[in-house]
């Protein structure tokens, strides 16, 4: 039998996720990709981290390893992965099964994705309360429609019976929540789940995730390349970089007084409501760095304005600018 | 710049483009037995593109805003409406199709699905010059000189195909392409979304200098208010297919009229973690075009709601000038019993 091991056996804190030196390599190509290089962050249970970070950063390929979702012949994982008490990387297949839906679940930002076209939405929570609940369909069907009702749907009996092409784009993103939600997971991982939608629903999701965390205590990682959606849904804030984490901090001192200059970059070429007019916005120069063949030293020190000799020495060191804040810059280590 | 335009005929005053009772309804998904309900994509639209200025359209999906793009761009045609470009009728014998094209063109948000793979990047950006006459050898250095402007080296670039360039620099080259026929009005539909924060800047940027450079018009479409309105002289706020305010970008976001805009605005998410919203400024999706809601199309998701908005549709009225609004609550005397000529409180 491969038992799960039982919840509680952590050896350190009170982390429910620890994530210790992640590494993600795409095998395959010409050469291998490092997408992730070596990402450590822990989060409590209540808690909501954004992972926040542009496209290639890294961020969507954390999410997925933490929930063993890149397939195994064309990746190496490295690292601790460690999620109540689950050592992620060491799951036999069966336990991976209990882990997935059980301990962990996902959202995404297609709801295509986690939902089938063909069945009824009602009726695919219904077999995954039974499948991993081991209940009856009615009961399955029971603990659908208190899904639904939890995630807000209007007439919810009727909901349950619809197909999702059925329902509108809100509608089919609470579904896939009331889906994640099914089997009373401990943590809530949402890949941009909001992005494809518009901002008067898309604040709604995001109120509804916010509340949902709240109210069932999950802990939540939300990856976004948003700096407002970040803010609105989490208390941390985590931002990628070329595969690396280079700040994370609380969401007020992360916006507020960015430590790491790719931080800085990102939130001086943001538009904001108080923009003046032609006046050309700040850019950062270049783009990102090709993660097949990286920079030796810091991810950032192609684009970066403040570069010095040592920068190019290495991965900089995690500085703490403050307590609970933190980023990865030679230059805030004082050289 | 543009009064240098030799293409100019009006003056400044005339507008470069002026769209009248433009209305594009398409056929429902039908069953065995016949045709559905249309879906009334854009039913009744007015507004006019002063030369030189930018005009930013904002509003959900399914307020009819690409289609309305589409139709300038006469990529599908109107059922109703007239389309006057600087004073000619489109389909007149003085602006036939072909030569309207030549002085309007659009970049799309897909900067791949826009460009032909089999094309190098220099093929694509000397094709249209080349299907209105230009030879081959004109069009590639009219080409080269373009990728040249919009930051692309062409000796570097040029003969990439579209997948062997990045998603921003991918943009730039259908900002080229776009601007390959030398026109006068552009429209971008939502042509930055897509990108990168980091390369969305750039490519504004871009877009500002190509506007001063070639003395552009643009009509710009986005979800993002903060950037349209960094973008925008003017702005027209669409919602169900019809107007529902345009005015001055910074009445229209800073003082807006409509409760639609104000939700709109209200919706965005802010980045001060002390702002956070606790509820959400409107609530469901918006309703389905395909069977608008009578009276004001707003009104089941409007918290001002009165009779008179169930019953009557509001049309566009001036506000203050310039700027309209198709609101019972901005004119006094609608029948609203709270309505008002002053701004309602942000």
């Amino acid at each position: 039998m491969n038992a799960p091991v039982r919840a509680n056996d952590t050896a350190s804190s009170d982390a429910l996720i620890e994530v210790r030196d992640l590494t993600v390599d795409f095998l395959g190509g010409r050469k291998p990709v490092r997408a992730v290089g070596g990402v450590d962050f822990s989060i409590r249970a209540g808690e909501a981290l954004a992972l926040l970070g542009e496209s290639g950063s890294g961020k969507s390929v954390t999410l997925r390893a933490l929930m063993r979702l890149l397939p195994e012949s064309r990746t190496r994982i490295g690292g601790h992965l460690r999620v109540d008490g689950h050592d992620v990387l060491g799951l036999k297949p069966k336990a991976l099964s209990a882990y997935r839906g059980g301990t962990v679940a996902m959202i995404f930002q297609d709801p295509g994705l986690a939902l089938d076209p063909v069945y009824r939405i009602g009726d695919q929570i219904a077999e995954a309360v039974m499948r991993h609940e081991g209940v009856s369909r009615a009961a399955g069907r029971a603990r659908a429609l208190e899904l639904f009702e939890r995630v807000h749907i209007p007439s919810p009996a009727r909901r349950l019976d619809a197909y999702p092409h059925e329902l509108s784009g809100g509608m089919r993103q609470r579904a896939m929540i009331a889906l994640a939600l099914a089997c009373r997971p401990k943590v809530l991982l949402a890949d941009e789940p909001t992005t494809a939608l518009d901002a008067t629903v898309q604040i709604q999701i995001l109120l509804l995730l916010r509340e949902l965390q709240r109210d069932l205590g999950l802990a939540v990682i939300f990856v976004t390349h948003d700096v407002g959606v970040a803010v609105q849904v989490a208390d941390r804030v985590a931002v990628m970089y070329g595969g690396h984490l280079v700040e994370v901090g609380a969401s007020g001192a992360v916006i507020g007084t960015p430590a790491h200059p790719y931080t800085r970059g990102l939130l001086a070429s943001r538009i904001t409501p108080d923009s003046p007019k032609g006046v050309r916005l700040a850019t950062i120069p270049g783009s990102p760095p090709d993660l097949a063949d990286p920079p030796p030293g810091c991810p950032f020190e192609p684009r970066c304005g403040l570069v010095v000799p040592a920068c190019r020495e290495g991965l900089p060191a995690r500085v703490a600018v403050a307590p609970g804040h933190a980023a990865r810059c030679v230059r805030l280590a004082g050289v | 710049m543009t009064d240098l335009d030799p293409r100019d005929r009006g003056g400044p005053g005339q507008p470069l483009l002026t769209v009248d009772g433009l209305v594009k309804h398409f056929a429902g998904k039908g069953s065995l037995f016949g045709k559905g309900p249309a879906v009334r994509a854009v039913d009744g639209v007015d507004f006019s593109v002063m030369k030189g200025e930018t005009l930013g359209v904002v509003g959900e999906s399914g307020c009819g805003k690409s289609t309305t793009a589409r139709l300038l761009m006469q990529i599908s045609r109107q059922d109703k409406g007239d389309i006057v470009f600087d004073g000619e009728l489109l389909g007149s014998r003085a602006l036939d199709l072909k030569a309207y094209r030549r002085q309007v063109q659009m970049v799309f948000q897909d900067s791949y699905a826009s460009l032909n793979p089999r094309l190098t990047v220099e093929e694509s950006v000397a094709f249209g010059p080349k299907a209105h006459g230009l030879s081959s050898a004109a069009a590639l250095a009219r080409a080269h000189d373009l990728l040249r402007r919009v930051g692309l080296e062409p000796r570097r670039f040029g003969g990439r195909y579209p997948h062997e360039v990045s998603g921003g620099q991918r943009q730039r080259v259908n900002i080229a392409r776009a601007l390959a026929l030398e026109p006068r009005l552009l429209i971008l539909d939502e042509a930055v979304s897509a990108l990168d924060k980091s390369v969305e800047a750039q490519v504004l940027n871009l877009l500002t200098d190509l506007k001063q450079e070639f003395g552009l018009t643009y009509i710009f479409i986005s979800h993002d208010l903060n950037v349209v309105r960094f973008m925008s002289d003017r702005v027209m706020v669409m919602y169900l297919g019809r107007v529902a305010e345009i005015g001055p970008a910074d009445a229209i976001l800073g003082a807006p009229r409509h409760p639609y805009t104000a939700a709109l605005l209200a919706s965005q998410p802010s980045t001060d973690p002390e702002a956070r919203l606790d509820e959400a400024p409107l609530t469901g999706d918006p309703p389905n075009p395909i069977n608008p809601p009578p009276g004001c199309r707003f009104h089941t998701r409007c918290k001002f709601a009165a009779d008179v908005c169930r019953t009557r549709e509001p049309g566009l009225a001036a506000v203050a000038p310039a700027h309209l609004a198709a609101c019972h609550l901005a004119v006094p005397g609608s029948g609203h019993p709270d309505s008002s000529p002053v701004p309602m409180a942000a």
